[in-house]
């Protein structure tokens, strides 16, 4: 395997990162000073647009874009970083929250400094409790420092960070629906245009950028544009981590250049899959991805390598599923939990995804009919693409990609009133 | 409102620049000292933001992690979605309800025990995974769990959905 450079996940599983000396003599803070004091918030925003860094929270959008579409009229303006993780297979963002919170946080104030933010706030994952605990102890330890607060690093900038913990809702992920829930509402997303950048938190100017963006920054700030345009595909460039996670014998989040082949994603990280096993379907990009299989093995991990296969990088949940998943109970995990996390606004997304969870969990309860499967293959063009955000169209990728390559096995769901891997193993142990 | 809720209502709001932004984490402080969202936490909260009870109410039940019913001073949370399922998360949710004597959603006769199985935890490379009241165990086997529980029975926790 070529050696590669880890820098968003450098010392995590070596060092603890959650003490600010420690990051300090890994460097920390000083791609923050190099910002405050060699670099107008112009020059940032054009090193960090020059760089190609791309969104990693799912929807790749070109971070320096998303800042310079902020309007100078004089409003303040808010940065909001998302830590909502919980797109099924993803779990970066929750170990950069733990194990390096304060590369979060020299991030968010680089980030905030090149956008003239009035302030910032942390939106976290209600169910990361640990992970609030550890990064609000880390913006004490970062205030005492005088790396936090007024005056950061003796300079005129000064900046806070308010911490908000989420109460249990996926969609609020989605940076609409994360606004409405800072401001105290349900989370439910709105309606774009107007985006954020003109009318977001409390109507003001507002960028949302995911936790992992935000860690970019700093390193492309301290190695220049250069450097991290340099690594992988050219209009997707940089380190990234992925979550790999399912059938594998190492599971765990490995930080690889953009644009890897998977199949060295699941053989050199992930120790390969277990002994006597077959690949049967990948998940490339968190449980919104449709699947790829044997064939796309030497498909590059990046935005654009996976959107030509039709499917996506998304957050970059990886997950490897071998020749004992049922693919019937695997798209009801996915179905379902689409079905639990909608927010209700949309018809096509409320009821269509109650209504293929229940044929979904039907079929693989040995209930289902012809007409089940019939329907679910006809369903695709009535619910993706007739919602207000994405939730809606994440109910029906993965099934119908799997619905696509193993007609037979939903089809003796059908035939055999129940799942036909089952009944394998139960002959094999008899 | 209590004088202690209405100092940690007046602390909340002076966090953001608009009052009805601290509305979640007031519930949470309130679900914290309540075991769960009560009426009077919703009349409470009400008035803090300046809205009408059937708005919080509104607002309140869109979060799974904000309690409507009593809840146990346990609160067992198991992943369901796929990498856990693809772990043995099935197995273990099968023994959990069977030690604890419930179905999912339900709190054990005894009160203690409330079991949810819940959606992806964020923790796919230690499956299966579980919280007890917001903490993580990972790659739980079912010995595992009836370890687990056995602490737990021990304990006599303050509340099982802490607000911090």
């Amino acid at each position: 395997m070529a050696q590669f450079e880890r820098v968003l996940t450098r010392g995590i599983g070596e060092l603890d990162l959650t003490d600010i000396e420690t990051y300090k003599r890994l460097g920390g803070f000083a791609s923050l000073g190099k910002a405050l004091c060699q670099m107008t918030p112009a020059a940032v925003v054009g090193e960090v647009s020059a760089s190609n860094l791309r969104g990693r929270g799912g929807a790749g959008f070109p971070t320096g874009k998303k800042w310079s579409f902020l309007p100078n009229d004089g409003r303040p303006r808010y940065l909001v970083c998302n830590c909502d993780e919980a797109e099924p297979g993803t779990f970066k963002d929750h170990m950069l929250l733990e194990f390096s919170p304060f590369q979060i946080i020299e991030g968010l104030l680089i980030s905030a400094y090149a956008i003239g933010a009035a302030k910032i706030f942390m939106y976290i994952r209600g169910e990361f409790l640990e992970g609030y605990r550890i990064f609000k102890r880390a913006v004490e330890q970062a205030a005492l420092q005088g790396c936090l607060g007024r005056r950061i690093l003796g300079t005129d900038f000064s900046m806070d960070i308010t911490l908000h913990r989420g109460a249990g809702a996926y969609i609020c992920g989605e940076e609409t629906a994360m606004l409405e829930s800072l401001e105290g509402k349900r989370g439910e997303p709105r309606l774009k245009p107007p985006f954020p950048a003109n009318a977001g938190l409390y109507d003001m100017p507002t960028v949302v950028n995911n936790v992992e963006t935000v860690c970019c920054v700093p390193h492309i700030i301290e190695r220049g544009a250069k450097w991290f345009a340099s690594i992988g595909p050219e209009k997707c460039p940089g380190p990234k981590i992925i979550s790999v996670s399912g059938h594998v014998r190492k599971p765990g989040n490995y930080e690889v250049p953009m644009g890897i082949p998977a199949r060295e994603l699941i053989e050199e990280y992930g120790g390969g899959l277990f002994p006597g096993r077959q690949l049967k379907a990948i998940q490339p990009g968190g449980g919104s991805s449709a699947a790829i299989f044997e064939e796309d093995l030497d498909t590059g991990i990046d935005f654009d390598s996976l959107a030509a296969k039709k499917t996506m990088l998304g957050s970059g949940g990886f997950v490897v599923m071998d020749d004992t998943t049922c693919m019937v109970r695997a798209s009801q995990t996915l179905v379902r939990f689409f079905e639990h996390e909608s927010c209700g606004q949309c018809t096509p997304c409320r009821e269509g995804g109650q209504w293929v969870a229940r044929m979904v969990t039907r079929l693989e309860a040995g209930e289902g009919s012809q007409n089940d499967l019939r329907v679910l293959n006809t369903i695709n063009d009535t619910i993706t693409g007739t919602n207000l955000c994405p939730l809606g169209d994440s109910i029906m990728p993965f099934l119908s990609s799997v619905l696509r390559r193993f007609p037979e096995e939903f089809a003796a769901h059908v035939r055999l009133a129940g799942c036909p891997l089952r009944a394998t193993a139960v002959e094999a142990a008899s | 409102m209590t004088p202690e809720r209405e100092r940690r209502a007046a602390e909340l709001a002076a966090k953001y620049p608009q009052t009805q932004s601290a509305l979640i984490p007031f519930l949470q402080f309130c679900q914290q000292q309540d075991g769960f969202v009560t009426e009077q936490a919703i009349l409470d909260a009400a008035e803090m933001a300046g809205i009408t009870p059937s708005e919080v109410e509104s607002i309140a039940t869109f979060y799974s992690l904000l309690f409507k019913e009593p809840a146990g001073k346990h609160v067992i949370q198991i992943c369901r979605t796929l990498s856990c399922m693809l772990r043995g998360a099935d197995e273990l949710q099968q023994h959990a309800r069977r030690r604890l004597g419930v179905a999912n959603g339900e709190t054990s006769s005894d009160g203690k025990f409330t079991y949810e199985e819940v959606e992806c935890l964020a923790a796919c490379d230690r499956a299966p995974c579980l919280q007890h009241n917001l903490e993580f165990h990972y790659d739980v086997t079912p010995a595992d769990f009836d370890r687990l529980l056995e602490t737990w029975r021990a304990q006599d926790p303050v509340t099982s959905l802490p607000a911090e």
